[in-house]
């Protein structure tokens, strides 16, 4: 009976999925339905942009073309970012590989510190053990 | 913003635009690991590890509440590289807070050393002054001397016999 209770607890996880990527899809369908939020992603697949850019790019007034960011954004395609006075657009995937080396850069630095630091630790626990011996 | 990553036995997380966080616990008590990060000779022994590529080249800590630290990484004096500032707070053997005096950027970290059943669990916590600080931080020695890599990289390129 268990993998029965199993299998259906993971068919009502599977159904939330799907439900969940669902609503994900349809907004992501509504702002890939435009042309010009087509072609923004593709420019984007290239290289990151400022909205000044894409605007140019496309031939927009720069409200227009912040509407569609702003659709791209918010079906999760895009991530955009100010500094100072520009917004610059990225693919959400780039945005998420550069996260992740960015992160994986650090992790790489204190997990090599850390296994040296662990290496000195060992050392300073077997000093202590032998304490009293005066073996060296 | 809380992207996690925990391969190895470290753990990294950016819990915030100016806060990064490493944890890693240690098959010791405290007082054992707090030794060393306060003790200069053993410092010394694993704050450049060997894939940083650089060495320590100096290495002065003044370890007490407003005392100073300098840590220069390096070959010799001409290239090395300087980072320093000063301790807030050294509570052994459970906390230390130091500040990074080289430029405007830099972080106030702080560790904790916490018994865990005879092991410690450390927690180091970089917090930047902006975002921008954070995400620009310096990494290995590879960002932060890029010309004197490029050198190397030539010198070893000469001393290797072509094929």
């Amino acid at each position: 009976m268990e993998w029965l209770l199993q299998s259906m607890a993971d068919l009502h996880k599977l159904n939330y999925m799907v439900q969940y990527l669902a609503a994900q899809l349809d907004s992501s369908f509504a702002a890939l339905a435009d042309a010009t939020r087509r072609g923004v992603l593709e420019r984007l697949g290239g290289a990151e942009a400022s909205i000044t850019e894409l605007a140019e790019t496309f031939h927009m007034t720069l409200t227009g073309m912040k509407k569609h960011v702003a659709v791209l954004e918010q079906a999760g395609l895009i991530t955009t970012e100010k500094i100072g006075r520009v917004r610059t657009c990225r693919l959400k995937a780039r945005a998420l590989e550069t996260e992740a080396a960015w992160i994986d850069s650090r992790r790489q630095l204190w997990n090599a510190r850390f296994d040296a630091l662990d290496e000195v630790v060992e050392a300073l626990k077997r000093r202590e053990k032998s304490h009293g011996h005066e073996s060296e | 913003m809380g992207m996690r990553v925990n391969s190895g036995r470290t753990a990294v997380e950016r819990t915030s635009e100016r806060e990064l966080v490493v944890t890693r616990t240690f098959d010791a008590p405290p007082r054992l690991v707090f030794d060393a990060w306060t003790k200069p000779e053993l410092f010394k022994l694993w704050w450049a590890p060997k894939s940083s590529g650089v060495p320590l080249f100096s290495c002065e800590m003044d370890v007490r509440t407003g005392g100073g630290y300098r840590i220069a990484f390096g070959f010799d004096a001409a290239s090395a590289m300087a980072f320093y500032g000063k301790y807030l707070d050294v509570s052994p053997p459970s906390r230390l807070v130091w500040t990074n005096d080289e430029g405007e950027q830099g972080a106030v970290t702080t560790v904790t050393f916490e018994d865990v059943a005879g092991k410690t669990l450390l927690v180091l916590q970089e917090l930047y002054p902006s975002k921008e600080a954070l995400d620009e931080s310096f990494v290995g020695m590879e960002d932060a001397m890029p010309e004197q890599f490029e050198q190397l990289d030539e010198l070893l390129a000469s001393l290797i016999p072509s094929a």
